[in-house]
């Protein structure tokens, strides 16, 4: 067993491409992006928490332009996809390719670009935001040097992934890594086509497309954004760990091949039910819904598949809220993946766009479903990073789920009331065919759900405060510890 | 609707690529006793640390 004993310097080759001769899987670049994940999960929530506040009482940006909404709304938006969203994604696929492929990534040098280079886009993005500096496009804001730099990074993040799949010492390739190498591969396409752009300035650029063609690219790549950053990816979560989690292999790996080339062929024709009835050609729309609608399978099949893996093992919800997080995860992924074709049916879409509902419906998604896999597998990463057996509290981690659980029902049911009562004024129409409310009306009248809103919302904060001082006192309980690479164990 | 010229040929090629891809996936065996590869991720042996100075302390 001299492997397992032997002096890190002796065994470990750090940087360069000798990931060959590693004995142990380079956990630190895991570790850095889970401490990001869970430090910008707090600074993202934060900044939702504080927009949330200032929708229900506006005076809160206390006139200053750079706390004014239209500035933070963003913010919290990227902060929240990219940097806690994003991190998470990083660390949690760095742990499964090197394990399923039992290899060390094939470059550390490249990774720890990928981690300070990211870390610089988020920089970057909390400092130019506030200061007004925006493209004015939806979850792609950042204006050109930093599109640049995500690229950059972007590529590094590509070479180190799918070179250790490369480079791997088993020849079937685990289902979670399609996933992930789907996320890796969409991303950077979806990016390289929205972010074209003529510069005019330092931070200043025009988009290279116009009018209702730069409304469709700009929609199919927030769709695809959600389809692949936000779920793609968070699906090779599901994969590797719940299994590992739950103790038992995923219910069934058919399944998860057939449902994994069904919803990448479908998530890339949804877009168009962003621009129903605006000036968008209507056989474009109508492809949208109907992909939209067709995608409620392959999602469903995930979502089944995942929560069937604890076939036989239910008990262990009642005992285990790390397993908890992660099949509550799936539930409000079945939730929003049925909610989302449904609200792409035209008529439906007549009355729910532009409302709060769109609000309800994203944040059932990401609070719920993105929010809550991160957190499980956070939970199931950060004890093994730190060389522990469990974390520092079990009863944390409980209260956590619990007030993140009642905080997102508070959120989205005052959302749905809001959205639908919203549509509603907005249609109502007199015997004599002029409008029944003006839109300032509408206004007033969603004031209470804004303060329900905010108060779940601060729920689900200081559930996300409980971790983070979980995942502290864990960690420096522990010292920092690499995982053995089993093959070349076996040649010790 | 211009945009089309470029999207139209853009897609056909991204879906081939997809296409072959998952051609590739099937020649080349990945596809071979499918179900015990849901196993595979319980094989590798339990958690060592490799820093020997670490003790697993007991957990409140």
């Amino acid at each position: 067993m001299s492997a397992v004993l032997s002096n890190e310097s002796n065994s470990v080759v750090q940087g360069g491409w000798s990931a060959s001769r590693a004995t142990v899987y380079n956990d630190k670049i895991v570790r850095q992006f889970a401490v990001a994940a869970v430090v910008w999960g707090v600074v993202s929530m934060l900044v939702g928490v504080f927009i949330a506040a200032q929708m229900a009482w506006p005076e809160l940006n206390f006139g200053i332009s750079w706390l004014s909404f239209g500035r933070l709304r963003p913010l919290h938006t990227n902060a929240a996809i990219f940097a806690f969203g994003g991190c998470s994604l990083f660390a949690t696929s760095y742990w499964v390719v090197q394990r399923t492929c039992q290899t060390r990534i094939i470059s550390d040098k490249l990774a720890a670009f990928h981690f300070w280079g990211w870390q610089a886009v988020i920089v970057a993005a909390a400092i130019s935001l506030p200061m007004g500096f925006t493209r004015g496009k939806e979850y792609a804001e950042l204006e050109w040097p930093i599109s640049i730099l995500i690229a950059l990074t972007w590529v590094a993040y590509a070479v180190v992934f799918f070179g250790t799949i490369g480079i791997r010492k088993v020849r079937h390739i685990y289902v979670a890594n399609w996933f992930y190498g789907a996320f890796i591969i969409a991303v950077a396409l979806l990016h390289i086509v929205n972010a074209a752009v003529v510069p005019a300035g330092w931070m200043k650029s025009y988009s290279a497309y116009a009018g209702v063609q730069d409304a469709m690219v700009q929609w199919w790549y927030g769709h695809n954004a959600v389809g692949f950053f936000l779920t793609a990816g968070f699906l090779g979560i599901v994969y590797y760990f719940i299994p590992k989690q739950a103790e038992r292999p995923v219910y069934s790996y058919r399944l998860s091949i057939v449902h994994f080339w069904a919803l990448i062929f479908t998530y890339m024709w949804a877009g168009p039910h962003h621009l129903h009835f605006t000036a968008l050609p209507d056989w474009t729309q109508s492809l949208g819904m109907v992909f939209s609608l067709i995608l409620l399978a392959p999602s469903w099949g995930g979502m089944i598949n995942g929560v069937m893996t604890l076939s036989g093992a239910w008990h262990k919800l009642r005992d285990d809220p790390i397993i908890r997080f992660m099949i509550v995860a799936l539930s409000f992924y079945g939730i929003a993946t049925f909610e989302g074709p449904m609200m792409s049916i035209k008529t439906v879409n007549s009355l729910s766009h532009y409302t709060d509902w769109n609000i309800a419906h994203v944040h059932g998604g990401t609070l719920g479903w993105v929010g809550f896999i991160s957190m499980g597998a956070l939970y199931y990463m950060v004890p093994r990073l730190f060389g522990q057996k469990k974390m520092h509290s079990l009863k944390a981690i409980e209260v956590h789920f619990w007030i993140a659980t009642i905080g997102i029902v508070l959120y989205i049911a005052a959302m749905w009331i809001a959205g639908v009562m919203q549509g509603l004024m907005w249609r109502a129409i007199n015997p004599d065919g002029s409008l029944t409310y003006t839109f300032v009306e509408s206004v007033k009248a969603t004031f209470p759900f804004y303060v329900v809103r905010f108060c779940g919302g601060l729920m689900y904060l200081s559930g996300m405060l409980i971790m983070a001082w979980n995942v502290f006192m864990t960690a420096t309980a522990g010292k920092p510890a690499n995982a053995t690479i089993p093959s070349a164990l076996a040649h010790a | 609707m211009d945009i089309l010229f470029l999207l139209v040929p853009i897609s056909v090629l991204l879906a081939l690529a997809v296409v072959g891809l998952l051609a590739w996936a099937v020649w080349s065996g990945q596809f071979e006793d499918i179900e015990s590869e849901g196993q595979r991720i319980f094989q590798e042996p339990p958690l060592e640390s490799d820093n020997p100075a670490s003790s697993r302390r007991s957990q409140t």
